[in-house]
């Protein structure tokens, strides 16, 4: 499962919006070892694209630098779809390089409502988890969401 | 002639465990082929079957890229620091629509 605090969660969506069409990227880094999700960090996606995203590297190498220095790890890696569901796809799942994060996907398809859903992804296989709030300060912002909430593996070793 | 390189937390099965290992070589291309001779697999993550770098990783010299100072020819010195850092890329494009994007 994953926790993470509404005002993250917030900010992360305001993120994506504010870049739709493009996809939005980013990460929430927190201390070695907690997995607590603390720290919000927006990257720059160097693809400037609809449909597909990358960290600077520039701008990678200095975020890992300062988590080192910090001693913190990244905990959840965030990105948008802004014309499809909030379920990685193929190319989220071959690379996907942080087995111990969680991978946060974010749907801005619809004005309206933001689907929010997040898996872990290890050796190509997707696992979706719970997302839960804390700190919740306004009932009302939540019914904005839609969250996708069905453990569920999928193997997608066996794909042709 | 030392060269400190920090690995990534998922090519940690190669050295170990170890966050970072010693290594030499006057360019990026014999430096790998030194840390390949004591971690075996190491080099084969990083480069291609073509021999060259992969698109989705990332590696520095101090806090360049490599990829700005001549990918595997990239001069190293003693004492530099190579930081491999696996690129955070996706999105909702299909793989082989993706590869034609990035141009490979």
């Amino acid at each position: 499962m994953l926790t993470i605090s509404q005002a993250i969660l917030d900010a992360i969506i305001a993120h994506a919006r504010r870049d739709h069409p493009h996809e939005a990227c980013g990460l929430v880094v927190g201390p070695a070892g907690s997995g607590e999700p603390v720290r919000h960090i927006p990257m720059e996606n160097s693809a400037h694209s609809d449909t597909f995203y990358q960290f600077d590297s520039m701008e990678q190498l200095r975020v890992w630098k300062e988590m080192d220095e910090r001693d913190e790890e990244p905990v959840v890696i965030y990105h948008s779809h802004t014309a499809t569901p909030a379920y990685p796809s193929r190319t989220d799942i071959s690379l996907a390089a942080e087995p111990g994060a969680h991978y946060l996907l974010v749907s801005t398809r619809e004005p309206e409502v933001t689907e929010v859903r997040s898996f872990t992804i290890l050796d190509g296989v997707v696992t979706e988890e719970p997302v839960k709030l804390s700190g919740v300060v306004d009932d009302h912002a939540v019914q904005s969401y839609m969250f996708g909430q069905t453990p569920t593996a999928v193997d997608y070793e066996c794909r042709g | 002639m030392a060269i400190e390189v920090r690995i990534p937390t998922i090519l940690r099965t190669y050295t170990g465990g170890a966050k970072a290992v010693q290594g030499a070589g006057d360019t990026l291309a014999d430096l790998l082929a030194d840390l390949d001779s004591r971690h075996s697999g190491l080099r084969g993550r990083l480069v291609t079957e073509e021999g060259a770098l992969h698109r989705f990783v990332n590696v520095y010299v101090n806090d360049e890229d490599v990829r700005f100072i001549g990918s595997l020819d990239a001069k190293l010195n003693d004492g530099d620091t190579v930081t491999i850092l696996p690129a955070v890329a996706g999105g909702a494009l299909g793989l082989l629509a993706a590869a034609a994007f990035l141009g490979r």
